[in-house]
């Protein structure tokens, strides 16, 4: 009884999301396709950082590193299969057949970058880590900038434009899928024991390392679905799209939506990425922008606009969610946020 | 041989600017325990403020029609100087009162995040197009803007012909301002007043304030000598490689942490040794491989050091205390 519902919680948001994304991939103007798309993507990589720098109380600076493992790691496999044809299978369905398995190679690529650069690095602590990490992101940009293979500075171009909303919609949901049932496994609660007090957790027979390790592992995986999606959606993958500033605008989201709050990067994700979105003509006030909200909000609110808490933990939705139930008189709130 | 003579040179050049950022790093690090991201900013705005200052003075170079005498240049180069490392120290003062001192008691966390909103601030905003128009542009926007003469480059031809050796008189006084002040500085650390009580509010900030130490005022003015530094260093790199961008600190600071860490962060001579080393490893290694990793190398020395002996060459090796 037990597995089945933890079966049907992880699978039923696709189950309701994917009708939905279909309809609105057929509803939405190709004007607003590529916005809706870097939505989708930052959405992934705000929640995935999140695993790391929000559950676990650790502080990556390297995730664009990351994403550009995964972008090249699957601009290739579609470049090398781009006349390849599945015979068994109609054309279009052949081409995503190819894609799903280049996204699926981008996550296991970034994931074992992961786990190379998250074993040596995550035996330090707060800003060792944070300078390390981002050392990392920008060896592997210079690795990639140096490879005649992955066509140096100039990158690699003509990919096919596979990516369209209905996968990113997938990816996104599956990463806020991946984090909620990990906040609320035994691995998220010794992530959140070790972001409270290491020292504490380790005493309690927490073993540290190999949790952040594997928090690390996760989050770098779906950074490289990001960087898969943002690559065949501008059908280009350069080094300079992963530069230490696209780590940042990826803090900046976490940040603002509140250090451990799923829903709070969602919606800093989306709001941010919209907000700048529309202030395009000014783009060079935009990264100014960005450093006086992080001031801002470190001065005022440094636990971020939702801190650790989901959006149905909210003091005034709770209230009103509770007044609904107590006069529907139903029973899901048994079951409740713990 | 000539080419590891010529290597020597110009790591030890190198090695000298990282030397000097990395003090200002170290320094800090060892009075509030915070990695001072802005750090590196401050260099180039140090590079900046020669460049503004030296058209405020009216600095003409060597080509100039009317080409200014020896006196005169030496004036207006140490006029540069010392302005461009007074600008920096208010900029120090202004970092470290608005927006790191609020934080002091928070998270560790908070401040970190904070000290990279204030680098970004600085490279960002100094990429803005110019508001003010005249006399000066500031600020002065994206594009690479070249330092003026402020000394004229004289080859040394006699060490050329005898040891093969490309050197100027640049490189000769870059390492004479440098261990200049780095004795300077040692000075003030190990033999004046205001040293002892910085390193004791190092040691331990709380009991050094229960002692009567101004513990506030010792990190205010930690600040600003770590700044003024760094404008020196700035100053020494742009009149050696004159195109200067509002973002050119941005890896020159980094790489200046690296050093920090190598020689064991919160260590003032450790700083110095680190940064001529790293220099050094930096220049060996990029000139006898592969130039094309060059940046690579320092992170590759970063993590090395951080796996092996990550109190750094002459740190303390501290205990976790719960």
């Amino acid at each position: 009884m037990a597995r089945a519902s933890l079966l049907f919680k992880s699978v039923l948001p696709f189950l309701i999301g994917l009708p939905l994304l279909f309809a609105f991939q057929a509803v939405v103007s190709d004007t607003y396709r590529l916005i809706l798309i870097s939505v989708g993507v930052n959405i992934i990589l705000a929640v995935s950082l999140n695993v790391v720098n929000g559950f676990t109380g650790q502080f990556s600076l390297g995730h664009a590193g990351f994403m550009a493992v995964g972008a090249y790691t699957s601009a290739k496999i579609t470049l090398a299969l781009a006349d390849v044809q599945f015979t068994f299978l109609p054309a279009a369905v052949s081409d995503q057949a190819v894609f799903a398995l280049s996204l699926a190679a981008a996550m296991a690529a970034a994931a074992l970058a992961g786990f190379l650069v998250g074993m040596p690095s995550l035996r330090l602590r707060g800003d060792y880590l944070a300078i390390v990490t981002l050392g990392f992101g920008e060896i592997i940009r210079s690795v990639i900038e140096n490879m005649k293979a992955l066509g140096q500075a100039t990158g690699l171009s003509g990919l096919p434009p596979r990516t369209t909303l209905a996968w990113v919609g997938v990816g996104a949901l599956a990463t806020v899928v991946m984090a909620r049932r990990l906040a609320v496994s035994t691995q998220g609660r010794a992530l959140f024991a070790i972001r409270e007090d290491e020292v504490a957790a380790e005493a309690m027979g927490v073993d540290t390392t190999g949790y952040k390790v594997r928090a690390f592992v996760i989050s770098s995986a779906y950074a490289g679905l990001a960087g898969a999606f943002i690559a065949h959606a501008i059908m280009l993958s350069t080094p300079r799209m992963f530069t230490f500033v696209r780590s940042i605008e990826v803090v900046v989201m976490v940040v603002l939506g509140g250090l451990g709050s799923i829903t709070g990067s969602v919606l800093s994700a989306i709001v941010l990425t919209l907000g700048l979105e529309a202030l395009r003509e000014f783009q060079a006030y935009r990264m100014v922008a960005y450093a006086l909200l992080l001031i801002i909000l470190m001065l005022v609110r440094p636990q971020g606009i939702f801190g650790t808490m989901e959006l149905w933990d909210l003091p005034f939705l709770r209230r009103r969610f509770l007044r609904g139930l107590a006069k529907g008189g139903g029973d899901a709130g048994s079951k409740g946020a713990p | 041989m000539t080419e590891f003579l010529q290597h020597l040179v110009n790591g030890l050049s190198v090695g000298t600017i990282y030397a000097l950022i990395a003090l200002g790093y170290t320094m800090v690090y060892g009075v509030l325990k915070l990695i001072n991201f802005a750090h590196g900013d401050v260099y180039m705005v140090g590079a900046f403020s020669g460049y503004y200052l030296s058209q405020v003075l009216g600095v003409r170079g060597p080509f100039d029609a009317n080409p200014p005498g020896a006196g005169e240049v030496f004036m207006k180069a140490t006029m540069v100087t010392m302005g461009a490392m007074m600008i920096c120290g208010m900029l120090g003062y202004a970092i470290e009162r608005f927006a790191y001192r609020p934080l002091r008691q928070r998270a560790r966390l908070t401040s970190l995040i904070t000290a990279i909103g204030v680098s970004f601030l600085l490279e960002y905003g100094f990429q803005l197009a110019p508001v003010i128009r005249s006399p000066i542009e500031f600020p002065p926007g994206p594009s690479p803007r070249l330092f003026p003469t402020l000394l004229e480059r004289v080859p040394y031809d006699r060490v050329e012909a005898w040891t093969g050796v490309n050197m100027s008189n640049y490189d000769l006084y870059g390492l004479v301002i440098a261990f200049a002040l780095m004795l300077a500085l040692q000075y003030i650390v190990y033999r004046t007043r205001f040293g002892t009580a910085m390193r004791a509010v190092s040691f331990d900030s709380q009991v050094a304030g229960l002692m009567g130490i101004p513990v506030n005022r010792i990190i205010t003015w930690t600040f600003i000598l770590g700044s003024a530094l760094a404008a020196a260093a700035g100053i020494i790199s742009a009149v050696a490689r004159p195109k200067i961008d509002p973002l050119f600190g941005l890896i020159p600071g980094l790489k200046a942490f690296v050093a920090a860490v190598l020689g064991g962060i919160g260590n003032v001579p450790g700083a110095m040794v680190g940064g001529l080393v790293l220099g050094l490893a930096e220049e060996y290694v990029a000139g006898y491989t592969d130039s094309s990793y060059r940046d690579a190398i320092a992170f590759t020395v970063l993590i090395l050091v951080l796996l092996v002996r990550p109190a750094g060459l002459f740190g303390r090796v501290t205990v976790e205390k719960v």
